[in-house]
């Protein structure tokens, strides 16, 4: 009887928390929405930001605006050499935290938290400061080191997680079965890791393609593709940049899908541990 | 409030006892990302400490002169636009907590095989480039739009006219459009952390919890949430850090009147190019900030967060 007298307000209870997060959701997602919905657009004028009539003239003609597919494929460039640097230095700075003591281990781990902890306005001037200092000509190679700069230390967060949770008697079995260090670390270290390092390697890949603020300053005359959008917000605004971010949405929300699907199809069919 | 005590404890990472010619070994893992850290983003806020320092003009070249008063100058100058970024960003931090906490918790206890689905949906908006969501919001927040219409019908926004989050029965270009543009472009970085210290609660706590005759409302308060603090810390320091340098939503969401001290800083550097103004605004946010963090830190009781 108490139970059955429990239950709407528990009922009730259950679904606040759903329905609210529910509508949290929503209002993440609408600017989607609105992006890919006004990819469509027919806009009247410069601006993309009145719904007019619907049109496939910029699906079909995607890279019609000047510059617009060069920043793009400037920022795709930026995005892997600064995901392979951060990923490579971020790994080694990792496993050595982890794995190793040695002196000066506290300042070390300041130095990794800061660049997380500091507004990015600060890290974008202060680099500025010094490149200027150093008469280092703005482009591609200085927005490139500033990129891995604020990837690395997220990199490490990612990967000491991962090898943090890792049971070392793994590596020990590896070696009493005569495996050398190399092997011991290509065949049963490295692939352990492997996800964090990929996790760690997809942030950096979408925090230096996405970044506006340090880019902006560093970058001289060099166009990325969110200084584009950026410049256009102030000239006028293409439909092709909704039908390049719907293109990214649609294409990130597959790879992960179907990554997820990969996942759970391998873990069905291994052995259970 | 012994249940605290069911926080996992970390383990010590382990310790190998290194031979003598592997000693090397974490020194070279080290070198090249600290040294690219030293180098790229240490010694960059030396030679800002020295640019604030500085006097001059463009034409003449700057001298460091120890001119201290450059940061009185300038925090005499945009004390306003200081506030207003604090406060901007804390009410974004709050609402994110509002907002994302229901979401994190959706995630962790409620969503079961719709779990993975909806944590893609929460960071498949990433994907599209930030600044054209923050664009779309011009589009939602846009004059005779149903957004504004629907709240102008409710009279809500002669409230909020009334409160000055809004000017004019419109929502562009004030306060609260600055202010619901931050939160929204931050509030994956307060649900993930949130989601991830939620996750690793036992489920067996809220049985027990409830076996002990708690509602679900103490469960919530005396096990859920205190147990969550670690996600709450670090989700709120994560949103609330970006959020007060960001310039982006102020200039693209809201007017002159909702400057943010980011906008001065980029001004100063990229347009007026008076670095040591520059420099010494950032410095002063950068104060302000890490103090906030550390004494928030020192209070929550988390100080590792890497």
């Amino acid at each position: 009887m108490t139970q059955l007298s429990k239950r709407p307000v528990t009922w009730l209870r259950r679904n606040l928390v759903v329905i609210a997060g529910l509508l949290t959701l929503a209002y993440m997602i609408l600017p989607n929405v609105v992006v890919m919905v006004f990819s469509f657009n027919k806009p009247n004028g410069r601006f993309n930001y009145a719904w007019q009539q619907f049109s496939l003239d910029a699906w079909k003609d995607p890279c019609g605006v000047a510059d617009l597919c060069g920043s793009l494929a400037l920022s795709l460039q930026l995005g892997f050499w600064a995901m392979l640097g951060a990923t490579v230095l971020g790994t080694m700075v990792a496993f050595a935290l982890v794995r190793y003591r040695f002196r000066a281990r506290g300042a070390i781990n300041s130095l990794i938290f800061l660049p997380m902890a500091m507004p990015e306005v600060v890290m974008a001037a202060s680099l500025l400061t010094l490149f200027l200092n150093m008469g280092a000509p703005l482009g591609f190679w200085t927005v490139l080191i500033a990129h891995i700069m604020f990837c690395l230390s997220f990199v490490v967060t990612a990967v000491k997680a991962r090898v943090m949770s890792m049971d070392p008697r793994l590596e020990e079995a590896a070696r009493d079965l005569y495996a050398g260090p190399l092997q011991t670390f290509l065949r049963v270290t490295l692939p352990i890791a492997a996800p964090g390092i990929a996790a760690g390697a997809l942030l950096a890949f979408s925090l230096s393609f996405d970044d506006f603020i340090i880019t902006n300053f560093n970058a001289g005359s060099t166009v990325t593709f969110p200084m584009f959008v950026w410049g256009s917000a102030q000239r006028g605004t293409p439909v092709q940049i909704n039908v390049i971010g719907t293109a990214m949405f649609v294409i990130a929300v597959l790879v992960v899908l179907g990554g997820q699907l990969l996942a759970s199809r391998r873990k069905n069919s291994a052995a259970p541990e | 409030m012994t249940l605290t005590e069911a926080r996992p404890v970390k383990a010590e990472p382990p310790v190998h006892k290194p031979s003598t010619r592997k000693r090397l070994v974490p020194y070279w893992l080290l070198v090249p990302g600290i040294l690219w850290l030293l180098v790229f983003f240490a010694l960059p806020l030396v030679y800002q400490a020295s640019t604030s320092l500085q006097t001059g003009s463009l034409e003449a070249g700057f001298k460091v002169t120890w001119h201290f008063r450059t940061y009185l100058d300038a925090f005499g100058e945009y004390w306003p636009q200081f506030v207003r970024s604090l406060l901007y960003a804390g009410t974004a931090t709050i609402l994110c907590l509002l907002l994302g906490y229901p979401l994190a918790y959706l995630i962790a206890f409620k969503a079961g095989r719709w779990r993975n689905l909806v944590l893609v949906l929460v960071i498949a908006p990433f994907f599209t480039s930030f600044l054209i969501r923050t664009l779309a919001w011009k589009t939602i927040l846009a004059d005779g739009g149903p957004v504004v219409d629907v709240l102008n019908t409710l009279h809500i926004l002669d409230l909020t006219d009334f409160l000055g989050w809004t000017e004019g029965s419109r929502l562009l270009a004030t306060p609260l459009a600055v202010v619901c543009g931050l939160t929204y472009n931050f509030l994956p970085f307060m649900i993930l952390p949130l989601y991830t210290s939620l996750e690793r609660i036992d489920g067996k706590l809220h049985e027990a919890a409830g076996d002990l005759y708690a509602s679900p409302a103490t469960t919530f308060r005396k096990v859920t949430f205190p147990l969550s603090m670690p996600g709450v810390v670090s989700g709120t320091l994560l949103t609330f850090i970006p959020a007060a340098g960001d310039y982006v939503n102020a200039e693209l969401l809201g007017s002159t009147d909702t400057k943010m001290v980011g906008s001065v800083i980029q001004s100063q550097f990229l347009r007026v190019l008076d670095y040591p103004t520059a420099a010494a605004l950032s410095f002063i946010l950068m104060a302000i900030v890490l103090v906030m963090v550390t004494v928030y830190m020192r209070k929550s009781g988390t100080e590792d967060l890497v």
